[in-house]
């Protein structure tokens, strides 16, 4: 895995910057045209996700490489209060804010691998990875 | 304070979006938006999104919201111009946007608007008949 790059979210305007990032890093690898805006549209949310729900995080982006695959990793972290029940979280429609509820499963469905883990108090990680 | 742009396409609205829908931006085109269509008495709206190389949950919302209040006063709401990666990655990710007329371009958009416009004025007729 080669070393990547972390951008904070703190504000709606980085989730513009970890879309920005993602897709600059998804062209440098060179996915296709639809498996890039499937990976940075899944990065939207779950940045949206650390920001609206987490209070705020970082987005670390990593290429990854699995013998002569290369993929992009996108691993998101927050401080927030967490998710006490991870299943109906990923449940469509499922929302404990104003939203439509398709951040975290729309972001699972979008991605070649999704990982998520959460402690109640302590925050939220996700790792997505889209393979080329 | 950034404001998109609304132009007036015969009986209709235009907003072409090009930039990032954020929640402000958001706010200040659903206000514009109504007032400009009480002014123009406009029978649609047409939002060009050509321009945006991705949809996700929050402007899918944004653009419903749009949507239903544009036909509370009496304003058909067409999303035109998505891009083909666009269309395969909301599906994926669940939003539909079913609440939401779409069509591929502008042209065809106007058209369904016509339509619309062509219907009440049947209508009309039949009533003053």
């Amino acid at each position: 895995m080669t070393s990547g790059e972390t951008v904070p979210i703190r504000i709606s305007d980085d989730v513009v910057r970890v879309r920005s990032r993602v897709r600059a890093l998804a062209m440098s690898l060179g996915l296709g045209i639809v498996d890039q805006t499937k990976i940075v549209t899944a990065a939207s949310e779950l940045a949206r996700n650390t920001l609206d729900y987490g209070g705020g995080g970082e987005a670390r982006l990593d290429i990854v490489e699995a013998g002569i695959r290369r993929g992009l990793r996108v691993t998101f972290e927050d401080r927030g209060p967490g998710i006490a029940d991870i299943e109906l979280a990923l449940t469509d429609g499922y929302t404990s804010g104003g939203g439509l509820g398709l951040g975290l499963s729309g972001a699972k469905r979008l991605s070649n691998e999704f990982e998520i883990t959460s402690i109640p108090g302590q925050g939220t990680r996700v790792i997505i990875t889209r393979w080329k | 304070m950034d404001r998109i742009p609304i132009l007036k396409l015969g009986n209709a609205l235009l907003v072409t979006v090009q930039v990032d829908m954020h929640d402000r931006l958001a706010k200040a085109l659903e206000e514009d938006l109504t007032r400009k269509i009480i002014e123009a008495n406009a029978q649609g709206v047409l939002i060009d999104i050509s321009g945006l190389d991705i949809v996700d949950s929050f402007m899918g919302r944004m653009l419903d919201t749009i949507a239903a209040v544009a036909r509370m006063l009496g304003a058909e709401t067409v999303v035109v111009g998505m891009r083909p990666p666009v269309a395969i990655t909301l599906v994926e990710l669940g939003l539909t946007l079913a609440s939401v007329k779409t069509a591929l371009n502008v042209e065809r958009g106007m058209a369904i608007i016509g339509m619309k416009v062509e219907q009440f004025r049947d209508a009309d007729d039949r009533d003053l008949g």
